[in-house]
C-alpha cells in the first residue's frame, strides 16, 4: 500500500523526523482555512497523488497570499495527473533550500535484507540519476540484524560523499528514517529531497513510504489509508467483498485459481486476441484462490460483469486440493444467484481433481450462458472470439 | 535420490492439531509421507489419529526432534505466530523448514531467514509457498499428490497452481522432484539454490523453471544457468499483461520502474540458452521435446 505525501508526512513526524507543517485540503475553502493555521506568508500547494511527475503536470504551486491560494488550490483539486484525479492538497510553508539530498531505504529482494541508498543530488528522479550517474547514488546492505546504527549512518553519508561535519546532524534523521522503516512495517521510506535549509536545518521535504499489507493485522490505524486508496470502484466493492482482483483495461473478464495461474491465463487471453478484430485483451486479474465457493464465485462473477467493458468471461481453474466437481458447482449456483444479472458468455476450463464430475455437473446444468473447452488455449482463444464479436 | 526430501524424510508440522494443518497432514500421510509427529505448544503428550495411526504432539521442535529424529518440518501456523515458528525450528538445528503460510510481513521473513544463514544448519523454504513434492516418495506442503508420478524432471516454481498445471501437463513423465518457492519478495530458497541441487541430482534429467514477474530473480538465475548448469532447462514466465505498479496476487508479483518485466526476464533466460516457452502446454511441448533429443543423442 502506498501512502499519499501528507500521511508519509505525518508518519515520520511521529518518528521525529523533521518535518515542515502541512494542512490537508479537499476544497478551496479547507485550503483557505489550512493557509491561515500556518499564520499565512508563502506556502506551496501540492497535489496528492500516488504517480510521479505531479510537478511537471502543474500539480505544485507557490501561493503568497490567501486570495492566491484559493486561486490554485481551485487549479489543482480535482485536475487529471496520469489518470488520477487530484482529491487532496497539501498545502506546507514554502522552505528555503540551500541543498538538496537523496535518501531511501527499501527492501533488497536478491541479498534477502535491506538496502540503503544516498546521494548529494537529491530533488531529481532518482531512476535517471541511477542510470545516468551511478557514482553519485551511495548503496550500502543493511544487515537486518543491526540496522542503521550510528556506525552504518555515518557509512552511508561517507559513501555518498557528505563531509565529516555534516554526519552527526544528518545521520541522526537517517537513523530515525530506519526506525520509520522498520517499526512501520514498511517495504519503502523514500526522502526526495531531504533539504538543508539556509539557516541550516535539515527537512524531509516530500516522501513517499509503501506499507507492506501483510503486516496489517499489528496496524490497527491502517484502516484509514484505505479510505485514501481509491483506485477504481471495482476494485474497491471487490476489496469489500474480500477479493483479490485488479482491474485492466480489456473485454475479456478473467477468474482463476492461484496468483500465478491467473497471471498466466491473463497472458494467454493477450496471445489469443492480438489476430482477432479489436483486439480483445483481458478485462482484470482475479484470483479466487482455494475453495471456490458459490458465493465466491458469484462475487467475482458479479464484479465483472458489472465491468462495462466486459463482453466476454474466461474461467480457468485447475483443480489441486479445490475439487473440480465443487468450482462446476459453484459455477452454476453463482449464475442462479446472479439470474438477469448474467448476460455475458462465460468459458469454462476445468482440470485437476475431479475434472469428470466436474465437466458432468456444468454438461447437465446446459446453462445458455457456458461453453466448456478442456484446454486452457483452446478456452482463451473461444473467450477472446466471444468478445470480438461482442464489441 | 531427488532434492531436498525423499523416502527417508522425518517429517514433523508445526500447527498439526489446526484445521489446516490437520487437513494437510492426513493428505501427506496418505501420499507416502513419513510423518513423525506434530508440535502444538500446551498440547504436548496428547496426539492425533490419522486413519487408525495416532501421530504424537509435542510442545517444541527440539522436543519432537530428541523423541523423532525429525528433519524437516512444514509449517501451517497462522501468519501472526509464523516467525516465532519458524525460529524456533531454526534454533532447534533442523535441517529443512517447509513455510506454507502466506501473508507473513515481509520484516518477519527477513528476520528468520537470516536467523537460518546465521545458523548455518537450516534450509528454508518459502514462505507462501505450496511446498515440496518428490513422488512416490515424500511430499511436504499442499501439492496435490495424484497430479503426476515420479520421472526425471526436476521443477522450480513460484507459484502452486502453476508447478499444478505444468505437472499435470507432463504427467506422462513424472518428476524427480517439484519445489515451489513461493510468491513473496523475501524466500528462503531461490531458484538458483533449486537449480544447484538439480544440477547434482543423478534423478534429474531435465529442468523446468517457472518465473514470474517482481524482483530480478528470474536474470540471476539466467546468469546462473550459463555459469553452471549443465543439464538443459526449460523456462517460462508469467505476467506479461501485467501493468506496472500493481501487484499481482503475489506479494512479489509487482513490476518497479522498468524491472522486473516478463520480457526482461524472457530475454536473460534466452540469453543464457534456457528454451521459454510462451504458454504452460507449450512450454510442456519443449520439455518433450527437449527429452526425445536427449534420447536420441544417447
Amino acid at each position: 500500500m502506498d501512502l499519499l505525501e501528507f500521511q508519509a508526512r505525518d508518519l515520520f513526524e511521529r518518528f521525529g523526523v523533521p518535518v515542515l507543517p502541512g494542512r490537508v485540503a479537499t476544497t478551496v475553502d479547507e485550503a483557505l482555512e489550512g493557509y491561515e493555521g500556518l499564520g499565512g506568508g508563502t506556502v506551496v500547494v501540492k497535489a496528492q497523488v500516488r504517480v510521479g511527475g505531479r510537478g511537471k503536470a502543474g500539480g505544485v504551486k507557490l501561493a503568497k497570499s490567501a486570495s492566491e491560494v484559493a486561486e490554485v488550490a481551485g487549479q489543482i483539486l480535482g485536475m487529471d495527473i496520469k489518470g488520477h484525479t487530484v482529491e487532496t492538497v497539501m498545502l506546507s510553508p514554502a522552505a528555503e533550500i540551500a541543498d538538496e539530498y537523496y535518501f531511501s531505504i527499501l527492501l533488497d529482494r536478491a541479498a534477502n535484507g535491506y538496502l540503503a541508498m544516498c546521494s548529494l543530488e537529491g530533488g531529481v528522479e532518482i531512476e535517471q540519476l541511477a542510470e545516468e550517474r551511478p557514482e553519485a547514488l551511495a548503496k550500502v546492505q543493511i544487515d537486518p540484524a543491526v540496522g542503521i546504527d550510528e556506525a552504518t549512518a555515518t557509512e552511508i553519508l561517507r559513501q555518498a560523499g557528505f563531509e565529516e561535519k555534516d554526519h552527526a546532524k544528518i545521520g541522526l534523521v537517517l537513523r530515525k528514517l530506519w526506525h520509520a522503516f522498520i517499526e512501520s512495517d514498511a517495504t519503502l521510506v523514500e526522502v526526495n529531497p531531504l533539504v538543508r535549509t539556509g539557516s541550516g536545518y535539515i527537512l524531509a521535504l516530500d516522501g513517499k513510504v509503501t506499507l507492506d499489507d501483510n503486516a496489517e493485522f499489528r496496524h490497527s490505524d491502517w484502516a484509514r489509508y484505505h479510505e485514501t486508496a481509491g483506485n477504481v470502484d471495482l476494485e474497491k466493492q471487490a476489496r469489500e467483498l474480500d477479493l483479490n482482483y485488479v482491474k485492466l483495461d480489456g473485454s475479456v473478464g478473467i477468474i482463476g485459481n492461484g496468483a500465478g495461474l491467473v497471471m498466466s491465463t491473463l497472458d494467454v487471453v493477450a496471445a489469443a486476441g492480438e489476430d482477432l478484430p479489436g483486439q480483445p485483451k483481458p478485462a482484470n486479474f482475479l484470483d479466487i484462490g482455494g475453495g471456490a465457493s458459490a458465493q465466491v464465485m458469484a462475487n467475482g462473477l458479479r464484479i465483472i460483469m458489472s465491468d462495462p467493458q466486459v463482453k466476454s468471461v474466461f474461467v480457468n481453474v485447475f483443480g489441486g486440493i479445490t475439487a473440480c466437481n465443487e468450482v462446476a458447482h459453484g459455477i452454476v449456483t453463482a449464475l442462479e444467484m446472479l439470474g438477469d444479472e448474467a448476460q455475458l458468455p462465460i468459458v469454462v476450463r476445468l482440470d485437476g481433481n475431479s475434472v469428470e464430475v466436474g465437466k458432468a455437473i456444468l454438461a447437465e446444468a446446459d446453462h445458455p450462458l457456458i461453453t466448456v473447452k478442456s484446454t486452457m488455449d483452446e478456452a482463451a482463444r473461444t473467450a477472446a472470439q466471444l468478445a470480438s464479436k461482442g464489441n | 535420490m531427488a532434492i531436498f526430501i525423499d523416502e527417508y524424510s522425518r517429517v514433523i508440522v508445526q500447527g498439526m492439531t489446526g484445521r489446516e494443518g490437520r487437513k494437510h497432514t492426513q493428505r501427506m500421510i496418505m501420499s507416502g509421507t513419513r510423518v513423525v509427529g506434530g508440535v502444538t505448544p500446551g498440547k504436548g503428550g496428547e496426539s492425533v489419529l490419522f486413519e487408525e495411526d495416532p501421530v504424537p504432539v509435542f510442545n517444541s521442535v527440539a522436543e519432537a526432534m530428541d523423541a523423532t529424529r525429525a528433519n524437516v518440518s512444514v509449517i501451517f501456523v497462522p501468519p501472526k505466530f509464523a516467525k516465532a515458528a519458524v525460529l524456533e525450528a531454526v534454533e532447534a538445528g533442523i535441517e529443512l523448514v517447509v513455510v506454507i503460510t502466506e501473508g507473513i510481513p515481509v520484516h518477519d521473513t527477513v528476520e528468520f531467514v537470516a536467523a537460518a544463514k546465521a545458523g548455518g544448519k537450516t534450509r528454508i523454504i518459502g514462505p507462501n509457498c505450496p511446498g515440496l513434492i518428490s513422488p512416490g516418495r515424500s511430499n511436504v506442503g499442499i501439492i496435490p499428490a495424484h497430479i503426476s508420478g515420479s520421472g526425471r524432471i526436476g521443477l522450480v516454481s513460484k507459484s502452486g497452481t502453476l508447478t499444478y498445471q505444468m505437472m499435470f501437463e507432463l504427467r506422462d513423465h513424472g518428476f524427480s522432484t517439484a519445489v515451489g518457492i513461493g510468491g513473496d519478495p523475501v524466500v528462503g530458497t531461490k531458484h538458483i539454490d533449486v537449480l544447484q541441487a538439480f544440477e547434482h541430482d543423478p534423478d534429474t534429467d531435465v529442468i523446468v523453471m517457472i518465473g514470474e514477474i517482481g524482483g530480478d530473480a528470474e536474470e540471476r538465475a539466467a546468469a546462473y544457468i550459463q555459469e553452471h548448469i549443465s543439464k538443459p532447462v526449460i523456462g517460462y514466465v508469467a505476467g506479461f499483461t501485467a501493468p506496472p505498479g500493481r501487484t499481482m496476487g503475489h506479494a512479489g508479483a509487482i513490476i518497479t520502474g522498468s524491472a522486473g518485466t516478463a520480457a526482461a526476464k524472457k530475454e536473460a533466460l534466452e540469453a543464457a540458452g534456457v528454451r521459454v516457452g510462451e504458454t504452460p502446454s507449450q512450454t510442456a511441448q519443449l520439455v518433450r521435446d527437449t527429452i526425445a533429443e536427449l534420447r536420441t543423442r544417447r
